[in-house]
């Protein structure tokens, strides 16, 4: 189907499916019980795991096939962001000349540093790449002020040109739409106790990342994606039977690097605000998390790597003391500030401990990631309904 | 071959598919019943969001805001001693909460980032239901947040932030900022350093490469020069340099005799150092002593440099020693000092004081507004003129959301007693002296404008 092998499809099918249900999947808890702090069905965070699931595939692209371990790829989320946030303030609010944009400026950027960076393999590629993302980040911090804002970033003004679209009505704002489709406006489900929020922008982004998936897939499964892990599993055979591996993890990293400039340009329509951090080394550096995290190589892994470092980052750290005193209040008070002593390092601003404890655990008991783990688990029920099935037939060897 | 089965039940489901179908782009118009965004009418609680950095190089001034935070949301439900409620001039604050509704708080992590500062704060819009934002340590933050408010139909309240384009070319109408700015700064400073060091000096400005960076360089350039000093030369310094020395020996060299730091954090704590270590305040230039000037000082950042602060100026939106010092024109400044030292052991720096009283601004605005609706409490806000928050007279201008009241010039202790006390008052800047006009050219000029204020929803 579409090119896809039948479990692939599948594959394809319940993302989709989730994305579609994301808003019931992640609001399991009515509204007013003391477990809604972990609900995580608002909008802006709903476009937020689709949007980082799109960057960690297009950073798997080029780090799970070719081996390659880019340690700048915020560079061209940078970029995308900057060229689509551009483009809406000089030709329309419209998202998609963004989005387009942004795509096509990152993968031109994408070229000339790969072109550059690609001479080199291992540490001193990653190296590089870290160089020219912080390169770009301390040029858009101070040197390019005027291109980008500098500390303060860019946002759309009220006296922007926008020379396709109407001039505003007094009293209008500039908004991010598709084609009229405001992407700030939802509609409340309120089932029971329950809410459901369902977001303009959060369902565009959702649509944008199944078909990024999609096109993941099909490198994935096609002789180029071949070519790519050969890449990975031994560059100098490949060179010795006379193939060029270059042009190949060029086209990976131009990918990547393409991948990157549309989660920039969907960062800006769904949030038309672009600031330096965005290119920062540690934004970098959580890319890779995410895609160590899910699983590198697999085709989900990132995505759910993705979704989990977006969960603690937004969830986690929102969880403070008076929370705590909430939840535990129903306990002897030595022992109440006893437990939440216990709690506290790993809440609220200690959320990095926790996600450090938690990716040592995965690297550590899980290498694959994530899918590594499900695999274990499914092949855990697997084994035992293959024990069942043995006592009653006798193999034959 | 295919078959049609064509039934009274296909074509009903069939229908309600269709149905459903039809009905679905008209829910991505619909809108909740409310006048405006987060409207806590049908609740007893009231949420406001606290989004401060919690980690990151502003951790210490961020933890500083979320005490204030935590001591203003007990005085507004009625708890504690009240602390500057008894001072405030506006007297609608009962001590039963906001408009008689139990306030509540979130909080968030900025990061110092300006992403991650408006994922929380869209997390507390969206999620918590947050009716006012307000915190941010740096102006990145602010504008990033406040423009996000303004999208949003939320109040934005700002923290510590001190470049002039939160309130100059990034001002927005749902947004308003206490806290002074780099053009005031300047504009207090330079009489005070005239008066201190003469007319004739030539100044040399080392500056951090960034937007906060250049507003607050020309602003001291343009107010000392204007009284008749000369500058010799500027060099940018990057933000994450945490060694100047290879910037201090061109100073050496030059033949400037007062050196401007227009660092702020952690840069200015080692530029300071350095510039110290090198000997440059014993050096006599032109016959005249060497000094050192820091535009924007902070508590925390003084106890950072430690004794390198002595003898040098600099400007403070608030001292926690201004009523004792100055008298009953800073009336709520001994009030929020016992009360915040009751509470935490310490006094407060000028961050945590910028932070309460935005609160109690918030609180109190929507009290004679009447109404949560922000378009209500932008009107209330606008022009008005209070007293007893530990300023002096203070006018909140219509025009750009700026507080307009006195700057406090201070100079590091030579002989600090504790690590509380490490400045002492010189002299303060009368309001009149640092106001400007609303459209003047470092505020954005005429193109600057409020927009409309928007309730959201």
């Amino acid at each position: 189907m579409l090119g896809m092998t039948r479990k692939d499809a599948m594959m394809l099918a319940i993302v989709a499916i989730v994305a579609l249900l994301a808003p019931f999947i992640l609001n399991p808890f009515p509204v007013d019980s003391g477990f809604a702090q972990f609900n995580a069905g608002y909008p802006d965070l709903m476009q937020r795991f689709a949007i980082f699931g799109i960057f960690a595939i297009g950073f798997n692209i080029l780090f799970g096939l070719t081996g390659y371990l880019s340690f700048g790829h915020a560079a061209f989320l940078g970029v995308g962001s900057y060229a689509a946030i551009w483009m809406m303030k000089l030709l329309t609010t419209n998202i998609l000349p963004g989005m387009v944009m942004g795509i096509i400026v990152a993968g031109l950027f994408a070229l000339v540093v790969g072109f550059i960076s690609l001479r080199r393999s291992g540490i001193y590629f990653a190296i590089l790449t870290l160089a020219f993302a912080q390169m770009s980040y301390a040029l858009a911090y101070s040197v390019l002020t005027p291109i980008t804002g500098g500390e303060t970033g860019l946002q759309l003004k009220l006296n922007d040109a926008r020379v396709l679209d109407a001039p505003l009505a007094p009293g209008e704002r500039a908004d991010a739409n598709l084609f009229g489709i405001d992407m700030t406006s939802s509609y409340d489900l309120i089932v029971g106790g329950w809410q459901f929020t369902f977001n303009a922008g959060y369902y565009i982004a959702a649509v944008v990342l199944v078909l990024a998936f999609y096109l993941s897939i099909r490198i994935f499964r096609s002789p180029f994606g071949m070519m790519l892990r050969a890449i990975k599993s031994n560059n100098t055979r490949m060179t010795y039977t006379g193939l060029n591996a270059r042009p190949y993890a060029l086209a990976a990293f131009v990918i990547s690097g393409m991948y990157a400039g549309l989660a920039g340009g969907l960062m800006v329509a769904m949030d038309t605000q672009v600031g330096p951090e965005r290119m920062f080394w540690t934004a970098s550096g959580e890319v890779v998390l995410m895609t160590i995290l899910g699983g590198a190589g697999t085709l989900i892994g990132p995505v759910l790597g993705a979704g989990l470092i977006k969960y603690m980052e937004n969830i986690i750290s929102k969880i403070n003391s008076s929370i705590l005193h909430e939840w535990f209040y129903w306990m002897p008070d030595g022992l109440e500030d006893f437990v939440i002593t216990l709690i506290y390092p790993f809440v609220g601003k200690g959320w990095h401990l926790t996600l450090g404890i938690v990716f040592m655990l995965v690297v550590i008991f899980l290498p694959g990631g994530l899918v590594e783990g499900g695999q274990r688990i499914k092949r855990l029920f697997e084994s035992k309904k293959a024990r069942k099935t043995s006592d009653q037939t006798t193999p034959a060897e | 071959m295919s078959k049609s089965n064509f039934t009274r039940r296909s074509l009903l489901k069939t229908s309600a598919v269709a149905g459903v179908g039809l009905a679905a782009p008209t829910i991505f118009t619909a809108s909740s019943a409310s006048a405006f965004a987060n409207d806590p009418t049908d609740s007893s609680t009231v949420t406001l969001g606290f989004n401060v950095p919690q980690s990151g190089p502003y951790a210490d001034e961020g933890a500083d805001e979320l005490r204030a935070y935590q001591l203003a949301v007990e005085h507004l439900n009625g708890g504690g001693d009240g602390g500057m409620m008894q001072t405030f001039s506006s007297k609608a604050l009962q001590g039963n909460g906001i408009m008689g509704k139990k306030v509540e708080f979130v909080t968030g992590d900025t990061q110092t980032k300006s992403d991650a500062a408006r994922a929380s704060a869209k997390s507390m819009i969206e999620k918590d239901g947050a009716v006012m934002i307000t915190g941010g340590s740096s102006s990145g933050v602010a504008v990033a947040v406040q423009a996000l408010c303004q999208e949003a139909g939320i109040i934005f309240m700002a923290g510590l932030t001190h470049a002039n384009d939160t309130t100059g070319k990034d001002r927005k109408a749902n947004g308003f900022r206490h806290f002074f700015n780099s053009w005031q700064s300047g504009a207090a400073l330079a009489p005070v350093l005239t008066k201190a060091y003469g007319t004739d000096r030539k100044a040399y400005h080392l500056t951090a490469d960034y937007n906060w960076g250049y507003t607050t360089e020309e602003a001291v350039r343009n107010s000392t020069e204007a009284l008749g000093w000369e500058t010799v030369n500027a060099v940018k310094t990057p933000l994450t340099q945490t060694d100047f020395s290879a910037y201090i020996t061109p100073v050496l060299q030059s033949d400037a005799d007062v050196l401007v730091l227009n660092h702020y954090g952690n840069n200015m704590v080692n530029s300071l150092t350095n510039a110290v270590q090198f000997g440059l305040r014993d050096k006599m230039v032109n016959d005249k002593k060497f000094e050192i000037v820091v535009p924007l000082y902070s508590e925390l950042m003084a106890r950072g440099a430690g004794k390198n602060v002595a003898g040098i100026f600099g400007s403070q939106n608030w001292d926690w020693k201004l009523q004792k010092q100055l008298g009953d024109r800073f009336v709520g400044t001994d009030a929020f000092v016992q009360s915040f030292g009751e509470k935490y052991g310490f006094p407060p720096s000028q961050a945590a004081h910028t932070c309460y009283v935005q609160t109690l601004l918030y609180a109190d605005a929507v009290e004679r507004a009447g109404s949560f609706a922000p378009c209500a409490i932008v009107e209330a806000l606008e022009g008005f003129e209070f007293d007893g928050l530990g300023n002096g007279p203070t006018l909140y201008r219509a025009e750009d959301h700026q507080c307009f009241k006195d700057v406090v010039v201070v100079r590091g202790k030579e002989n600090p007693e504790n690590e509380f006390d490490l400045v002492e008052i010189v002299e303060v800047t009368p309001a009149e002296q640092v106001t400007y006009a609303p459209d003047s050219p470092e505020f954005g000029g005429t193109a600057a404008t409020l927009g409309q204020c928007n309730d959201g929803a």
